[in-house]
């Protein structure tokens, strides 16, 4: 009974970009994080009656910023609203946040995927608004702790439109957005703390039906966990429908652990939020000249970012797409290159070994045990002929466990190439001179199967030099010989 | 629009007011004197009038990004109902 | 010493006749023999009070004379002060010790004031006859058995009775105004921005102001010179000069242009009282003032903005009242639910209970236009239809209240017709003006006020009018009788 086929993915996104700036967004209270619990809530951010906000500048300029990035209208007057419910993580009763009058309207951004299309994903608008703080259920002996030190970190909340239609669009989106706001240097970008947050609004449809209910799933602290938990979900409106059950609207916390998801609240228990503009504030008003000021000073962003690697350095434009996708991989690559002196091999090594190692052990290339100077130097020994690229892995895999630097362990471990050809020919001759059937084999051959058959010897060679041998050298030394 | 004790009981949920039973009758009339009184506003001919929400339009001063707050934790917790290891203590939240 | 006013005791500390430690023994022994009676104090300082004299004392000795070096002041108890309890008449907040103080309190601590204590007050600043103060109504000294006005009710008696020279209050709908005029003292409630709202608990943010309450329109004029200005704390706080209050009493007001809204006057109005407010301004005629009939047409609707707007905003603001952080919280709760619940039921009273229930059912999806943002727009009318007169004229004047003080309990069960009790005061709230009321005379025993309201930024000029006014009459230096 299966219709399955034919089914049409609508998602849209809402992300939550934590904004580095030094205190909260209505308090001189500092943002910093892993301290103690409720060491940095002020009297502000805990809500104490006749406390009052006042708002942080860089906030509101790292919003614009934003908006200048996605070419989004940046609102010239926009206005704090009130968001009112209960829990115990809001001291206030209230969130102050953005609705009628967000300080980002408008924009969009152009994501690229694996078969290199191109799309653009249209953002509705982005607001600013408080973080909350954390509710701990550990330790607490069947209580909850609360700790506020998180509350009113200042937040832009990104709203995209229904724009993707699957898992690889949504992520290239999300990775897009990642990469621009860690490009503008607004937010660390740090999921896994959840200085980033993505939450996924998710419906089906038949082709040419209207849009079908949505769910939203939220709790997705890695892109890999995003792209299984709209996996999951797609599956699961798909079962329910073709079921022939309905879609409920609902919250839905995935859990990437086990890969699972669960409904968090449905629509029935949602709350009325009774939104009015907060009376503690006055509207933000934003000059032209402010706005051109942080145009004019925004940094190099990730589309300019590939098409400079494309015009200088000559690389692919997939090359270029992956390099520039994320500040982290750009800088690190950008100074491997620079140490190197050669850019296509830091390309190559960026997004071959080492990104091999870094999947393999799950780690972000800011954790890279290699430093993006150590791959330099290892490009340059590649270079200067002192290693061949199959040592040069070893060196690396070296330089990976913590042996030290590539020069380092070169010299440590003997691993110089053999330049000198009197040793080298010494052991030609000795593995000609060891294997008499395959002299005999070879010189009966022709040309043609001579070029394959000369790999043997090569290989006798290298065995004997552990692989210091350079290879071109060897094949030459062999051809004469034999 | 006349209060019933259906909406005094949904408005003292969201304020997380409790009402009981036997009060909501007499909540209700008192309620509805007031939005009686307060209906006199669907006279006012405000078609063409921009709200205020403030009596002087003025902008919202800004701040710069400094760190100006001290650390309160150990004069705010004693105020606490209930605290543990620096935390306000509450039954437990179930997500 | 307990009849002289603020600036007559300054004088008087300056010239060495007493110092500030017999000044301040002197009004909390005085606050001890009456207050009993009167229960305008929710909690006395006094050991602080003492140590601030015997401080102002040596400053004085020192030679530091500031705005208001040694002189006694009774803080109503919605201001937060760090170490004293500040409870906003409120249960919810009756084991509150604020861990800071407000920049009011502050501010007036800077220029030597001697803090004796802090005043009762309607809970939450919510209403009109200081009834609904968990500590219990406060009493009318000029007739015991009425009430003294709300909610800045404590600030008024015990000013009145002379158990302080000076207090202040606030005024979201009237709360400084009308407790004023009700208990013959002078109150100020300064222009929206005028003065800081930090640590001032708040009820209605777009509206609450604090101000001064006094013995008389000078002494008024001395506390906001040290209350006014700037606080980068509070955004709605203006960064406008603060003008010489004290310096613009004395100016003449021959040629002064007082409008007189009909508004001010209806037909249903008491007649002894609608004559009080015209015999004020008569007096003032004298003086070379012109009388400019006007009308204000919008302010008709200002009760039920009011009562949508400050509802609202109250609903949102008392949210923070939830047993987790601070305050009361209820025995045993059994979930997150149950503490919310009780917790806000047990400690607030009814009429915040009510207030908020409104609040809530105007913020609530489906009802925000039709209330919430229809009495944002009838709020603009309302300005609009100020600032169109203030064109014309330099003041506008009419009854502070429209009756005076009415029996405890009478208008318990009637919320709307309490409302009405603001009917004059609440415009002046909506639009952000500074206004203040006067004495002007005694309706069968009771006394009346009559208010003066000016443009903007205008406070010297309200305080200058009233100045003139009671340098031609007695009004505001009578005392209630019994609290020798």
């Amino acid at each position: 009974m299966s219709h399955s086929g034919n089914w049409e993915v609508v998602i849209g996104l809402e992300v939550h970009v934590q904004l580095a700036t030094d205190s909260k967004i209505f308090s001189g209270t500092s943002t910093q994080t892993g301290d103690e619990p409720n060491r940095h809530a002020s009297l502000i951010d805990l809500g104490m009656p006749g406390t009052l906000p006042v708002v942080n500048k860089e906030a509101i300029r790292n919003a614009i910023r934003f908006g200048l990035a996605v070419n989004a209208d940046i609102a010239r007057r926009s206005v704090f609203e009130r968001k009112n419910y209960f829990y115990p993580d809001l001291p206030k009763g209230y969130q102050t946040t953005q609705l009628a009058e967000p300080i980002v309207g408008a924009g969009e951004v152009e994501i690229q995927l694996e078969n290199g299309d191109k799309k653009v994903v249209r953002i509705h608008h982005a607001h600013l608004e408080e973080d909350a703080g954390k509710s701990l259920h550990e330790d607490f002996h069947g209580q909850t702790g609360i700790d506020l030190n998180r509350a009113g970190t200042p937040l832009i909340e990104i709203v995209s439109e229904p724009d993707m239609s699957s898992a690889e669009e949504a992520v290239a989106f999300a990775r897009k957005l990642h990469s621009i706001v860690t490009s503008l240097g607004i937010c660390d970008g740090d999921m896994s703390q959840g200085n980033m947050r993505f939450d996924v609004n998710i419906s089906i449809r038949r082709p040419g039906e209207p849009l079908g209910t949505r769910t939203e799933t939220k709790n997705l602290n890695s892109f890999r966990f995003m792209e299984k938990a709209i996996a999951l979900e797609v599956a699961r409106q798909i079962d329910v429908l073709e079921d022939g059950g309905e879609i409920v609207q609902e919250t839905r916390l995935y859990n990437g652990d086990t890969n699972t998801a669960r409904s968090m609240r449905t629509k029935e228990d949602a709350n009325d939020y009774r939104y009015f503009p907060c009376p503690d504030l006055l509207p933000v008003m934003v000059s032209e000249e402010e706005i051109q000021t942080l145009r004019d000073q925004l940094p190099e962003l990730p589309d300019a970012r590939k098409a400079r690697y494309i015009g200088r350095y000559q690389l692919s434009d997939y090359d270029a797409e992956l390099l520039s996708g994320s500040i982290a991989t750009a800088r690190y690559f950008e100074a491997a290159a620079e140490h190197g002196g050669d850019a296509k091999l830091a390309a190559n090594w960026v997004m071959g070994e080492l990104a091999a190692k870094l999947n393999a052990e799950d780690k972000d290339i800011s954790e890279s045990p290699v430093s993006a100077e150590h791959l330099g130097e290892l490009i340059q020994r590649l270079k200067d002929g002192t290693i061949s690229s199959k040592i040069a892995k070893q060196v690396f895999e070296a330089c990976w466990n913590g042996d030290g630097g590539p020069d380092q362990i070169i010299e440590a471990q003997g691993l110089k190439q053999m330049s000198d050809s009197g040793e080298l020919e010494k052991i030609v001759d000795q593995v000609i001179a060891d294997s008499p059937a395959q002299v005999e084999d070879y010189r009966n051959s022709d040309d043609a199967k001579r070029k394959k058959k000369i790999g043997f010897f090569v290989g006798q060679v290298m065995k004997a030099t552990q692989g210091k041998a350079n290879p071109q050298q060897v094949n030459q030394l062999l051809q004469e010989k034999l | 629009m006349a209060i019933d004790s259906k909406v005094v009981a949904r408005a003292a949920h969201l304020a997380r007011l409790r009402v009981d039973d036997s009060e909501t009758a007499e909540l209700s009339a008192r309620l509805n004197d007031i939005l009686g009184m307060v209906d006199q506003l669907q006279q006012a001919n405000v078609d063409q009038v921009e709200p205020l929400a403030h009596p002087l339009e003025v902008s919202q001063p800004l701040r710069d990004d400094r760190v100006t707050e001290p650390d309160v934790r150990d004069k705010v917790l004693p105020l606490a109902p209930a605290s543990e290891d620096g935390c306000f203590l509450v039954p437990r939240v179930i997500e | 010493m307990h009849d002289k006013t603020l600036t007559e005791l300054k004088a008087g500390l300056h010239a060495g006749d007493f110092s500030s430690r017999e000044l301040t023994e002197h009004f909390l022994d005085r606050i001890k023999r009456h207050d009993g009676e009167l229960n305008s104090f929710i909690t006395v300082t006094e050991a602080q009070a003492l140590q601030q004299a015997d401080a102002a004392d040596q400053a004085i000795a020192a030679g530091d004379h500031r705005l208001l070096t040694g002189l006694p002041i009774a803080h109503k108890d919605i201001f937060c002060t760090e170490g004293v309890r500040t409870s906003c008449g409120s249960r919810m907040l009756d084991n509150f010790v604020a861990p800071y103080t407000a920049t009011t309190v502050e501010k007036m601590a800077r220029e030597g004031a001697v803090m004796l204590g802090k005043t009762n007050m309607d809970e939450f600043a919510m209403g009109s006859s200081n009834e609904t103060s968990f500590y219990g109504p406060v009493k009318n000294p000029w007739d015991t058995e009425r009430v003294p006005g709300g909610s800045s009710g404590g600030a008024a008696a015990s000013l009145a009775a002379r158990l302080t020279p000076g207090a202040t209050g606030t005024d979201t709908g009237g709360s400084i105004r009308q407790p004023a005029a009700l208990n013959s003292v002078t109150g100020l409630k300064p222009t929206y921005g005028r003065v800081s709202r930090w640590g001032m608990i708040a009820f209605a943010s777009s509206l609450d102001q604090a101000g001064p309450l006094g013995l008389s329109a000078a002494d008024c004029a001395l506390m906001l010179q040290a209350m006014a200005g700037h606080d980068e704390k509070d955004s709605t706080c203006l960064n406008e000069p603060v003008d010489d209050y004290l310096g613009a009493l004395d100016h003449s007001v021959d040629g002064l242009k007082i409008g007189v809204p009909e508004e001010f006057f209806p037909d249903n109005l008491d007649g002894a009282i609608a004559d009080n407010a015209r015999e004020a301004m008569r007096e003032l005629e004298k003086q070379g003032a012109k009388l400019v009939k006007l009308s204000l047409p919008s302010i008709k609707l200002s009760v039920p903005a009011y009562y949508v707007i400050a509802p609202a905003e109250a609903s949102s603001n008392l949210s923070r009242f939830d047993g987790v952080r601070f305050g009361y919280r209820c025995e045993d709760p059994k979930d997150l639910e149950d503490l919310y619940k009780r917790s806000r039921s047990e400690g607030f009273g009814a009429e915040v209970k009510r207030r908020i229930l409104v609040g809530t059912y105007a913020l609530s999806a489906g009802y925000y236009d039709a209330y919430y943002k229809r009495a944002q727009k009838v709020r603009r009318l309302i300005r609009d239809d100020f600032s169109r007169a203030f064109k014309d004229v330099d003041v506008i004047m009419g009854p502070t209240s429209p009756e005076t003080a009415f029996k405890l309990g009478a208008k318990a069960d009637d919320p709307v017709n309490m409302y009405m009790a603001d009917v004059f005061t609440i415009a002046v709230n909506l639009a952000g003006l500074p206004a203040l009321s006067m004495p002007s005379g005694f309706i069968n025993g009771l006394p009346a006020g009559t208010q003066v309201i000016g443009n903007y930024f205008q406070e010297g000029r309200i305080l200058n009018v009233a100045h003139r006014y009671q340098m031609a009459t007695d009004w505001h230096q009578q005392a209630p009788g019994g609290f020798a």
